[in-house]
């Protein structure tokens, strides 16, 4: 029933605008795949291309084995949830839900106590009767999930479906969705600008930016090793920090920031020149010796301390220390030495590329 | 197959509508066109343009109708605007039925006003008789230019006041508050906030103003007397040449169209449509009157709501007077009644059977047109709306012509059918439905029908059950606006009748030609009924935003 869903070097031209540059992605049957990345990237277009909102200007789009390029958009057999949800203002809340299943021609008497079923699932049962007109937000976004999950589609669509929500509900909708997802089994591919809501909801994410795709992989994976310097930067907080290497083999390198410090990496590949290094914040360490630097501002967390440090240069770099680790907070101006988690740290050449090979 | 065909819906109406107008307006015009540049035997002829220019009996009347238009268009903006800024901006008791009487002004037949001058001011008109009786006054005639200006102020400065009045009501009060918290005083404010915003729609109202007074026909017909205008032009030189070619009433109309399509050239140029598009987060607020104050405002304000219904009032009132042919007698009854339901039936039946067809023309083409221009839009479309607004302001007399020289032939054999009334209805009136349904589409959320599609409803379907409801408040208010509009209808009605297929309209023109002034009365309080009673009904459906404009 849930598909697969495969797009192949997929292109959209808005006029001369090049919006997506040929984006390559294959999406398991049941799986919650998350397209992210900065406003204008591209998501919504991806997602209406594969709708059929969008025409497919170069490249297929499968589900399965079955091109759906030219397949109009009410016969691709696709949920979709809508950024503002679209709920039909002139039916009830059961007639919504119930619309996909008449256009289905499902029986009269079956279409009641699914709708009912799917309300219950959603719970928002009680509002069966009720016009779309005075519900809230979240009501209405339930509204939206049951109507497009009911037709039992082969792919689900969600654009920022929690964007319109205030932050509490908006956690609280994502867990009911995920709950959904993992329930109905259905391809869900979703569209979020909220990298903290990606890596919470998601299986598998795609990073975008500028209609390109710039690493998929698991959350775990895309937060500890970004494959380039972009993804480093827009998935959770990154330190960067600039350094030179010089190196005519792969493996063991010291990268060079200061005459007096430089950090240990496996290179992937011979290299010469400029270069960054990537760092969580959880991955520098105050220690002896290291990189000299003095706090500049503090702000206790409770389950850590966030520095500020000001390094040799004037570069500004972000540290947190955990509470369980120590319990005295530095004050402002204390001059310290910083240190690197060895096994964690990459590095990037100026165009962003990985050069290193992660740690175990 | 069937996936290919529900694929094409959208391009299959575009199609349709593109023939439709090509059909009804297009070629029907570049018929006019065509007689306008030949002779008689069909030869090519700058013959008629010539005549026109250099005799100077036609150089007056386009002077008059140049006149008449340009005085009515300044007397509208001064009434106008007065009215908008009073009524946006202070506590007015009772707002909703001025706007009503206003707006019924505006919608009631075109002739109605003429007649009512005849009744009050004419040779024999009561306010006449009594001034002469009474003081031994001899009023000035009310026949010629100024009663022609006289009335048209009152039935087009509507147009002013319901732009003027619909900026002034979108100015969102915080601009005020922002501009008054920066310091500036209340002439900056209305110089920097109020005057920029409201500009472009008195300007907007005005060009409605001049177009509607080029265009109109039964008031200087009736009132005119040996005072020409264009419109009148067209429809004598019509009928002395009935028989011939019509070439020179073709280029009159020429000459029209040319002025009209200037004045909107004009409008598209210099009246940024957007810029009275603003949408109030908080309405202006009102500002109450002291006593002292409020009788200053609302003498003006009585007088010309009084003013706007007299003509209506006479027409009521007169319906009811016992006639004795051209003469009113003693006494009160319903004779008139009696009279016209007796030998006028065919022309009541008619005027409803033929607007009724005609809405649902325009109904279906009207919505379609609207989905199109809105959510299809492309250069094609962007063509098609704005020929289907043509007929708007193309004088109905002219349109009248053009259809019986495109349907009087072959492959078409139309003239004196009941249809050609209706279609020709049916594209002079739907711009109000188009327009209505344009403006509700605009504000309906276009992931609605792509929520549907997606559910399995393909977009054929989807407009039907998704689309069409929701925008059906603004179709039906658009509708009742094109109803109206259509039993009013007198200028291409006149053109196009035959004996089976005379109107309320018609009757009442001729009627009042008779001096049959009883049941001119009559008829025309039917219309006026069955306009106000359709105005309310519509300002129900969309919850008082009906906007004629
Ligand atoms: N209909 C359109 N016409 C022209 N450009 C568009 C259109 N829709 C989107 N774009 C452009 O394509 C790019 C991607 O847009 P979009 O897919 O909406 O981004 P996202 O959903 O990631 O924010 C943006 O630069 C946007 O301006
Ligand atoms: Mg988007």
């Amino acid at each position: 029933m849930s598909q697969r869903v495969v797009i192949d070097n997929a292109v959209k031209f808005y006029g001369d605008f090049k919006a997506l540059k040929g984006v390559s992605l294959d999406i398991q049957p049941g799986e919650f795949f998350t397209l992210l990345g900065p406003s204008g990237c591209g998501k919504t277009t991806l997602l209406r291309m594969i709708a059929g909102f969008n025409s497919i200007d170069g490249g297929e789009i499968r589900f399965d084995d079955r091109v759906i390029n030219d397949v109009p958009a009410h016969k691709r057999d696709i949920g979709m949830v809508f950024q503002n949800y679209a709920i039909f203002p002139h039916m009830t809340v059961a007639e919504n839900v119930a619309y996909g299943l008449k256009a289905k021609k499902v029986p009269k008497a079956e279409i009641g106590p699914k709708v009912k079923e799917a309300l219950e699932l959603v719970q928002i049962a009680q509002l069966a009767d009720r016009k779309p007109s005075n519900l809230s937000g979240g009501q209405q976004q339930r509204v939206a999930l049951a109507r497009a999950f009911i037709i039992e589609p082969g792919v689900l669509l969600m654009d920022e479906p929690l964007s319109n929500l205030d932050a509490k509900l908006r956690v609280q909708m994502r867990t009911v969705i995920k709950k959904l997802q993992r329930r109905l089994g259905i391809t869900t591919i979703y569209v979020t600008h909220d990298q903290e809501e990606a890596l919470a909801i998601s299986d598998r994410i795609a990073v975008m930016k500028d209609g390109q795709v710039m690493q998929v992989n698991v959350p775990s994976e895309i937060y500890t090793h970004p494959e380039n310097q972009f993804v480093a930067g827009f998935i959770g907080v990154s330190n960067f920090i600039n350094c030179t290497i010089d190196s005519n083999t792969a493996g063991p390198v010291n990268a060079v920031v200061t005459p007096e410090f430089s950090v240990p990496m496996q290179l992937a590949g011979p290299f010469h020149g400029e270069a960054v290094i990537s760092a969580r914040p959880e991955q520098l360490l105050f220690s002896e010796t290291g990189i000299p630097g003095k706090v500049l501002f503090s702000t206790f967390l409770g389950d850590f301390i966030e520095y500020e440090i000001e390094i040799e240069g004037g570069q500004v770099l972000q540290l947190n220390e955990y509470t369980k680790d120590t319990s005295r907070i530095r004050p402002d101006g204390e001059s310290v030495h910083i240190q690197f988690d060895p096994m964690r740290v990459g590095a990037y050449d100026e165009n962003g590329a990985l050069l290193t090979v992660w740690g175990q | 197959m069937v996936k290919k065909k529900q694929l094409d819906f959208w391009s299959i109406v575009k199609v349709a509508i593109l023939l439709f107008i090509c059909l009804t307006i297009l070629y029907p015009i570049s018929t006019v066109v065509i007689r306008s540049v030949t002779n008689a035997e069909g030869h090519v002829t700058l013959a008629n343009f010539l005549k026109f220019f250099t005799t100077k009996y036609y150089l007056d009347v386009l002077k008059n109708s140049l006149f008449v238009s340009a005085i009515t268009t300044i007397f509208s903006i001064i009434i106008g605007v007065f009215m908008a800024y009073v009524l946006t901006r202070y506590d007015i008791r009772a707002k909703k039925l001025i706007n009503i009487v206003i707006i019924l002004s505006l919608m009631s037949p075109p002739f109605i006003g003429a007649y009512a001058w005849i009744m009050l001011f004419g040779r024999s008109g009561l306010v006449t008789e009594f001034m002469l009786n009474v003081f031994h006054i001899t009023l000035p005639t009310i026949y010629g230019k100024w009663g022609i200006i006289s009335i048209f102020t009152i039935k087009m400065f509507p147009y002013v006041y319901l732009f003027t009045s619909g900026a002034m009501g979108s100015i969102d009060s915080s601009l005020e508050e922002a501009a008054e918290n920066l310091g500036s005083s209340k002439w900056q404010r209305l110089r920097d906030i109020t005057i920029p915003v409201v500009l472009p729609s008195i300007l907007a109202g005005s060009v409605m103003v001049f177009t509607s007074c080029i265009s109109d026909f039964g008031t200087p017909m009736l009132i005119g007397q040996n005072y020409k205008v264009l419109a009148t032009l067209v429809y004598e030189q019509y009928m002395s040449e009935i028989g011939t070619s019509s070439n020179f009433a073709a280029a009159v109309s020429m000459v029209v169209i040319g002025l009209a399509t200037a004045v909107l050239i004009f409008q598209n140029v210099y009246i940024n449509r957007r810029n009275y598009n603003m949408s109030a987060m908080r309405p202006p607020q009102t500002v109450h009157l002291k006593a002292g104050a409020r009788v200053a405002v609302m003498i003006p304000v009585l007088i010309v709501v009084f003013v706007c219904m007299l003509p209506q009032l006479v027409v009521i009132v007169t319906s009811f007077r016992n006639c004795n042919g051209p003469y009113f007698v003693e006494g009160w009854s319903l004779d008139s009644y009696r009279m016209i339901f007796t030998r006028m039936v065919r022309s009541i039946k008619n005027t409803y059977v033929f607007s009724v067809f005609a809405i649902i023309i325009m109904v279906v083409i009207g919505s379609l047109t609207a989905y199109v221009t809105v959510r299809k839009r492309s250069a094609l479309t962007q063509i098609t709306d704005v020929v289907m607004m043509f007929p708007y302001v193309i004088p109905g007399a002219i349109m009248g012509l053009s259809y019986i020289i495109a349907f009087n032939r072959k492959p078409f054999f139309l003239a004196g059918t009941a249809f050609i009334m209706i279609l020709s209805y049916s594209v002079r009136k739907i711009p109000y439905t188009v327009r209505s349904a344009v403006g509700f589409l605009h504000q309906m959320d276009p992931f609605v029908e792509e929520a549907s599609i997606n559910l399995g409803v393909s977009p054929g379907k989807t407009f039907f059950k998704i689309t069409l409801p929701m925008m059906l408040p603004g179709v039906i208010s658009g509708a009742i606006l094109s109803w109206i509009e259509t039993i009013n209808e007198l200028s291409s009605s006149i053109m196009l009748y035959s004996g089976k297929t005379s109107t309320i309209a018609v009757a009442i023109y001729n009627e009042v030609a008779r001096n049959s002034f009883g049941t001119a009365a009559a008829m025309a309080t039917i219309l006026t009924l069955s306009a106000a009673i359709m105005l309310v009904v519509a300002n129900v459906v969309s919850k008082g935003k009906v906007s004629i404009v």
